[in-house]
């Protein structure tokens, strides 16, 4: 399969630029906008839904840009097996539209939280962070949000855990998940999971912002890596 | 026509941090005896339908796939009939 990234621009999308130029100009992937009113996917192999404020985030976050045409063909794609990544605004629509399980609630703090935080690699066997090494304890990748904190009740919890779903949780430097290192309360300090078939990812930090070196932060490359290796071999 | 009231409240299960901030602002004002306070949302709108019935389930539809999200959150409504007139009166 041809490699061809689509990111998708919703009104209100703010990070499709940086996620078109982190892949095409630092990445040197092939990549093309795909307008929300639109319905062809023309052809990408993966599907990026950008991080922002669709819609203004009225109503709930991703509640209506759930609704968007190009939407309906994403989730085609995707029960088809095709490879989405949603990222920050991406990731709540992609709650929202059911293709990942749970809520994003606001945060704890009520704050609008932007600032570099440390994940720790949670399951290394998925498309979107197989090119991790082991002995990377951690990754370092921006957050930007107001309503990151994810929510599952108990039982889904459980179902993460065992279905290897959980991709990442916010940790400290060392890669140890507690308290402090969680930033807006999610639950379990889950800050990204893939769906049970492994082809829909979301995450709430921003890896386009940790690609370019002049940001002084390059591991967001990795997720981006992961998955044009695992199409390209 | 009917006016329609939409009540969206969060699940008793679910933490409501915006609740929780605001009652620590009544206790910085002084306002002490204020507890379990949770937000949530009014919608209002106009149903264009003549039958109560077909507009319950008009309202019910648009709650339950867009108003609401049934993970986390509750609603409930009320429906009032009203003419044009009515409510020009």
């Amino acid at each position: 399969m041809s490699l061809k990234f689509g990111v998708v621009v919703f009104p209100g999308s703010n990070c499709d630029h940086d996620a078109y130029y982190a892949l095409r100009k630092i990445l040197n992937y092939d990549v093309e906008f795909l307008w929300h009113k639109d319905t062809d996917l023309i052809k990408s192999s993966v599907i990026l839904l950008p991080g922002g404020f669709s819609y203004g985030d009225y109503l709930r976050t991703g509640a209506i840009s759930r609704f968007s045409p190009i939407m309906n063909s994403v989730i085609d794609f995707a029960n088809k097996g095709g490879i989405v990544i949603g990222i920050c605004n991406g990731f709540q629509i992609l709650l929202e539209a059911g293709l990942l399980p749970g809520v994003m609630i606001r945060n704890n703090s009520l704050k609008f939280v932007c600032k570099d935080v440390y994940l720790s690699v949670e399951n290394r066997d998925t498309i979107f962070s197989r090119e991790i090494s082991s002995d990377k304890k951690v990754v370092k990748i921006p957050i930007a949000h107001g309503e990151g904190n994810y929510f599952a009740d108990d039982q889904l919890l459980q179902e993460l855990e065992a279905n290897k779903q959980i991709v990442f949780r916010y940790a400290d430097e060392k890669g140890i998940v507690n308290d402090e290192s969680n930033p807006n309360g999610s639950q379990m300090n889950i800050a990204g999971i893939v769906n049970k078939n492994g082809n829909v990812f979301g995450m709430m930090p921003h890896p386009e912002r940790a690609c370019d070196p002049v940001l002084g932060r390059t591991d967001g490359k990795l997720i981006f890596k992961s998955i044009a290796n695992y199409i390209l071999n | 026509m009917f006016k329609a009231k939409v009540l969206i409240k969060r699940r008793p299960s679910i933490l409501d941090p915006q609740g929780v901030a605001v009652e620590k602002g009544a206790k910085h004002l002084g306002i002490t005896n204020i507890k379990d306070t949770r937000i949530g949302k009014l919608i209002e709108f106009n149903v264009d339908l003549k039958d109560r019935k077909a507009a319950e389930k008009e309202v019910k539809d648009y709650c339950s796939k867009l108003l609401s999200n049934p993970i986390m959150e509750d609603y409930e409504f009320t429906l009032s009939e009203f003419t044009l007139e009515n409510e020009v009166k």
